[in-house]
């Protein structure tokens, strides 16, 4: 990839890469989202420009968890070999790339306390990637306004930087959703937020009242065992826990100390309630302050006495003027509103990538989530959106390698057994296989649900199967496979397994019925 | 982008919650999720299980059955329930026909949330008696 202007030596003096001036793409950040979708796009041949505030990689992963543990596993010790894809099942944090060395990073940076990396452990990995890959950034190089222009080529994007100014007419934003969000509750200028929580032994000793019951607040609460008098949890309704929705939604294990605190009365009461407001203690009382909550439940207001109180209510995704420039955002992240393909679904020609892709939503089947705001899950999209973005500017889509109809059964198999992208973005991310006649089946990638089974993904709208894994929050995982016929839809779940073995004679049975039934079997 | 604060207000004002206290509404803003969608984008697609319930904040949604339009919705309409009350995959798709601003709850949680709010689910059940009304109607 030499060819490409990754170097960027011939425009200007700077030694840093990317100076100001035209692009085809740019991209904003340097956390695992940006560093994902610069690889892909330069393994696609796309020319791009990577720029980021941060003086080095890592994203939030240079701040936070800010008890410095990562709630997402690497195991170093998996059933699948460490050197195939498969095992990107069982290694949540380390970045897609194809070179040997480039990929499976993390668990050869970990020091065997926990399959849980810390945060520095996570900080090198990404670091150690950008390294190997030679992925280039302009780092100290803040994006502070965006416009639109008339460019020679039609309209294009004009970024504003402390640098100067990029042109592109297609921009991918990966800048986290990183932004410190506290709800309008009255004295809510008394509460600290998540991210400016201190050092834990400073609150030995205190009562500390936490708003939210979110994993932020959870893991605050986890922390702060050790040293905090009492601790209170509070938000409107009842936390959710992992373990019982039986997916990422809720609080995870590692957090759940402080409710098990809670429902044997150690000292840690966990409220379902909404916080009236906050205001300074009496002088002399001993509290500094006061907290008032109504419970959900319709009983008696309650004024809590209490020495700290931390606003662990999330973050929202910092867009600058984006929305004035028509990005439409939702949810109290104020995540931007997106296509199946990551595109603002108001303003063209704006992509984003990392965790701000959870504003795609998908299916979302059975109310469960996909895990795009996840390393494991945002790297997938990544991949994708950069195969996307490179159609849009001009590369062409080369048809998909065919597959010998004796060995489509086998191929499928494969797919549903093992393959990492359907594991971990589950009912959001499918291989498709095209059907058409002529040419027989051919492996088009992988391609968002969504897009697939509304036709409008870069698979065509052709004949068609889509193969996912689902959940439907019962505990079960199992493979779906989906027939598109003449335009129209059709799902057929395959068993589940309780070992999750999907290369079963019981499942090939069902798939080759299935391939029956779309005249390929 | 509403805050919680603001979502409660808009609910309040909406028939299928009048007859809950702020502190029920305020709970269940938090069990609901805010999700938008572009004009001409599917919310809901026939024959696909694993829906969830929505309700309209704002802009308009068709209901198309089998490729043909058989109603609109709007502001304070609500769809989704019956595929999830009955366990089947929805009978219709749901298409915003205008930017389509709504409340969504996870089909798994619909049944706890009626069976904690008795006021919802009474309303919700007189939302459906004039649907089915309304279908009698026609067919006659």
């Amino acid at each position: 990839m030499a060819e490409l202007s990754q170097a960027g030596g011939d425009r200007s003096a700077d030694p840093r890469p990317f100076p100001p001036g035209d692009y085809p793409v740019v991209v904003v950040g340097s956390g695992a989202g940006a560093i994902q979708v610069s690889y892909s796009l330069r393994r696609n041949g796309v020319d791009h420009a990577v720029l980021s505030a941060d003086p080095s990689p890592g994203g939030m992963f240079r701040r936070w968890p800010f008890f410095q543990r990562l709630l997402s596993w690497t195991k170093p010790y998996a059933p699948v070999a460490r050197d195939s894809p498969a095992y990107e099942r069982y290694d949540w944090n380390s970045l897609l790339a194809d070179g040997p060395g480039e990929r499976a990073i993390m668990p050869d940076l970990m020091d065997g306390t926990s399959y849980f990396p810390s945060r520095p452990e996570m900080e090198l990995n990404l670091a150690t990637f950008v390294e190997r890959t030679g992925t280039l950034i302009r780092y100290d190089c803040r994006w502070t306004a965006t416009r639109r222009e008339d460019g020679p080529d039609g309209e294009r994007f004009v970024l504003e930087t402390t640098d100067g100014e990029y042109r592109a007419a297609t921009l991918v934003f990966a800048v986290g959703v990183a932004e410190p969000y506290s709800p309008p509750t009255p004295g809510i200028e008394l509460a600290a937020h998540y991210a400016d929580t201190r050092p834990a032994e400073t609150y030995a000793g205190k009562r500390v009242f936490i708003m939210g019951k979110q994993n932020s607040g959870f893991e605050l609460a986890t922390g702060l065992l050790p040293w905090a008098r009492r601790i209170v949890l509070c938000s409107p309704s009842p936390a959710k826990l992992s373990v019982n929705t039986r997916s990422l939604v809720g609080v995870r294990a590692r957090y759940v100390q402080p409710f098990e605190d809670h429902v044997l009365g150690g000292g840690v009461s966990v409220l379902d309630a909404s916080i009236g407001g906050i205001v300074r203690g009496e002088e002399g009382s001993g509290s500094p302050f006061l907290v008032t909550v109504r419970p959900s439940d319709g009983g008696e207001d309650l004024a809590i006495e209490i020495d700290e109180v931390i606003s662990a209510t999330g973050f929202v995704t910092p867009l600058l003027d984006l929305p004035a420039l028509g990005v439409t955002t939702f949810g109290q992240a104020r995540l931007p509103a997106q296509t199946a393909y990551w595109e603002s679904a108001t303003v063209p020609g704006i992509f984003f990538a990392g965790t701000i892709g959870q504003g795609s939503a998908g299916l979302k089947k059975h109310g469960l989530p996909a895990n795009s705001g996840a390393v494991h899950g945002a790297r997938y999209n990544a991949r994708v959106l950069a195969a996307h973005i490179a159609r849009r500017v001009g590369s062409e889509r080369p048809a998909g390698p065919t597959i010998a109809a004796a060995g489509l059964l086998d191929r499928i198999i494969a797919e549903i057994a093992t393959a990492p992208e359907l594991w971990h973005q589950r009912a959001y991310l499918a291989k498709v296989i095209s059907l058409d006649p002529s040419s027989g089946p051919r492996d088009e990638g992988i391609v968002p649900l969504a897009a697939f089974v509304d036709a409008a993904g870069d698979d065509g709208a052709g004949n068609a199967i889509a193969l996912t894994l689902e959940a439907d929050g019962s505990g079960a995982i199992y493979p779906v496979l989906y027939l598109r016929q003449a335009g129209k839809v059709e799902e057929r779940p395959i068993d589940a397994d309780a070992l999750l073995r999907f290369d079963t004679p019981a499942a090939r049975s069902q798939v080759a019925a299935i391939l029956v039934e779309a005249g390929v079997g | 982008m509403a805050t919680r604060d603001e979502i409660v207000d808009q609910i309040a004002g909406f028939a299928l919650f009048a007859d809950l206290t702020t502190p029920q509404l305020e709970r269940i803003a938090h069990m609901f999720e805010e999700e938008v969608f572009p004009d001409g984008a599917r919310v809901l697609r026939q024959g696909l299980s694993g829906s969830a319930f929505y309700i309209i904040l704002d802009g308009e949604a068709e209901v198309v059955i089998d490729g043909t339009q058989r109603a609109t919705l709007a502001r304070g309409d609500f769809f989704g329930e019956v595929s999830i009350l009955l366990g089947e995959a929805p009978g219709a798709d749901i298409v915003a026909s205008r930017p389509l601003r709504t409340l969504v709850l996870a089909g798994p949680a619909v049944h706890q949330v009626l069976l904690d709010n008795p006021p919802l689910m009474y309303r919700m059940l007189q939302a459906q008696a004039r649907r089915l009304r309304n279908a009698n109607r026609w067919r006659s």
